[in-house]
């Protein structure tokens, strides 16, 4: 059947493909826990997804949150509930908000740097080169990045879910009217611990997945610059979508009754 | 593969005692493409052997399979008797140490500063302190004719033919018993080229190294190597002492060392 063929292709590339991947976060991993560690290279990378992310985290989270205060007061005045203006905010932050636009906008910066780093060393040879030293690229490359990914990341949305509250609260005091200890108080009583946690597990698990993604399009980039571009762009593309897909699923492992 | 070919291939690759290389029956393919068909070769202690051949005959596949960057299907590669393929982990990485390598274009390490570059494998490979490894770095990097202050700068900053020296000086750092160059001449002016060629020369007799080449520059094969081996059609056709090339006996050999057009060798060109 003619028609079968194509679905069949499609099914079994995704399957490879998946199978690809999944050796590869396997292998990944498997370098993170043995020795020997680079932890001058595990620092760079710290600070180069962690501290360089910040102004981007900062800028989305502090917009957010007004925008939120804002959205939610107009929505909420039309049945009189505007009180609820500040639970709203640090509910929605802290558990979905905060770390997927974060983690959304570290994917673009730096999982299609990883990509287009690790894709150009794959055509220039470099990490052919690495091999030849008798160096592991996995430790010395993939490794370090996991390991950034998943500890900076936690940090990155902490501050982020702090700077996108203090957006909803000044939107709220300065534009709204709102008092600010009741504002505040409002606030600190409705947040709860797991709301925050469930946060930060899913900044964890995003920050592996965007280098994850960064990693293996670049560290199998083919043909050039040609080659390098779509790598790039796939490890954006993936890591959103995995972004997505996980905030779902972790979501209904904390939240689903 | 004609007669003539085979037979030459046959007279072309003595049997040397205890060669530091030994590779027999290399099958390499990339889907329904042999690559490598059967290629026997042996590198002997100390000697130069260049190989030699058109492009896309598989003679950089031929020097990954060695280095196990690319896994044959069949085969055989010994270094020093012990056998390469289906090495991993700490096994390989032990033989890969008596490995030093110039990549075409260099590969060096662009997140890193030149003498770092020349001292990685000091640094990584052999756990040396960076203070001592950088010392090395800067003896290697005067052994190749550049100065301490190449060593500060970026590889983004270097020319081609600096590129090449910082790139055979990190291929001796670690003083390897082989040493692989792979077209260690092209993309360099002439001048430029033959500086290279007596760097490699001065620097595999200084260290003792043996030395595998791989390159379609005929001047350099003729001025680096002992010997020359002819890579076509997935195997070695012919190899014998340098001096013996012209005299070849071998219609493959004779078109390739005179850049012909005409004769055994097609070229697959696609017609626009």
């Amino acid at each position: 059947m003619p028609i079968l063929q194509p679905i069949g292709r499609t099914v079994l590339r995704f399957f490879e493909a998946t199978g690809r991947l999944s050796l590869f976060a396997f292998t990944a991993i498997t370098h993170c826990v043995r020795p020997p560690f680079y932890p001058r290279l595990i620092g760079r990378q710290m600070v180069e997804i962690g501290f360089y992310s910040l102004p981007v985290v900062g800028l989305t989270a502090i917009f957010t949150g007004m925008v939120l205060a804002l959205q939610s007061y107009t929505g909420f005045a039309r049945f009189s509930a505007e009180s609820a203006v500040p639970n709203v905010v640090v509910v929605s932050i802290t558990r979905e908000l905060g770390p997927v636009l974060a983690a959304l906008m570290v994917a673009g910066r730096v999982g299609a740097a990883m990509a287009a780093e690790i894709g150009t060393m794959r055509v220039t040879e470099q990490i052919d080169a690495l091999d030849t030293l008798a160096t592991n690229p996995f430790k010395y490359l993939i490794a370090p990045r996991l390991i950034a990914g998943s500890t900076m990341m936690p940090l990155l949305v902490l501050i982020a879910d702090v700077i996108g509250v203090f957006g909803g609260y000044v939107v709220s005091i300065y534009k709204l009217g709102f008092n600010p200890h009741i504002y505040l108080k409002n606030t600190i009583d409705f947040m709860e611990f797991q709301d925050v946690v469930s946060g930060l597990v899913k900044a964890s698990v995003f920050g592996f997945l965007i280098t994850l993604m960064g990693c293996y399009h670049g560290y199998n980039s083919r043909g050039g610059a040609q080659g390098v571009g779509a790598a790039t762009t796939n490890a954006v593309v993936s890591a959103s979508i995995l972004i997505l897909s996980f905030n779902y699923l972790i979501t209904e492992m904390f939240f689903a009754r | 593969m004609t007669d003539s070919a085979n037979s030459t291939q046959t007279a072309a690759t003595p049997a040397l005692a205890t060669p530091k290389i030994r590779i027999r029956g290399l099958h390499k393919s990339f889907g329904d493409k042999v690559v490598l068909d059967g290629l026997d070769l042996d590198v002997g202690v100390g000697e130069s052997v260049v190989v030699i051949g058109g492009s896309g005959t598989g003679k950089s596949v031929l020097l990954k399979c060695i280095l196990g960057l690319l896994h044959p299907e069949d085969g055989s590669i010994e270094i020093d008797g012990e056998e390469m393929v289906g090495l991993n982990g700490r096994e390989r990485d032990r033989v890969l140490r008596k490995f030093g390598m110039l990549f075409q274009n260099a590969a060096l390490f662009d997140s890193l500063p030149v003498w770092e570059n020349v001292a990685f494998g000091l640094i990584e490979g052999e756990r040396k302190e960076r203070d001592e490894a950088r010392v090395i770095a800067f003896e290697k990097l005067a052994a190749v004719g550049l100065g301490s202050d190449v060593g500060l700068l970026s590889p983004a900053e270097l020319s081609g033919g600096m590129r090449k020296r910082v790139g055979l000086a990190r291929a001796i750092a670690t003083e390897p018993e082989v040493i692989f160059f792979d077209e260690p001449t092209t993309g360099l002016d002439p001048i430029m080229g033959d500086v290279i060629n007596d760097l490699i020369i001065k620097c595999v007799r200084e260290l003792g190294a043996t030395a595998l080449s791989i390159t379609h520059d005929m001047a350099s094969a003729r001025k680096i190597a002992n010997r020359i081996a002819m890579l076509y059609d997935g195997k070695i056709i012919w190899a014998g002492p340098v001096a013996e090339i012209d005299a070849s006996g071998s219609a493959y050999v004779e078109q390739f060392i005179h850049g012909r057009a005409e004769g055994p060798i097609k070229m697959q060109l696609r017609a626009l």
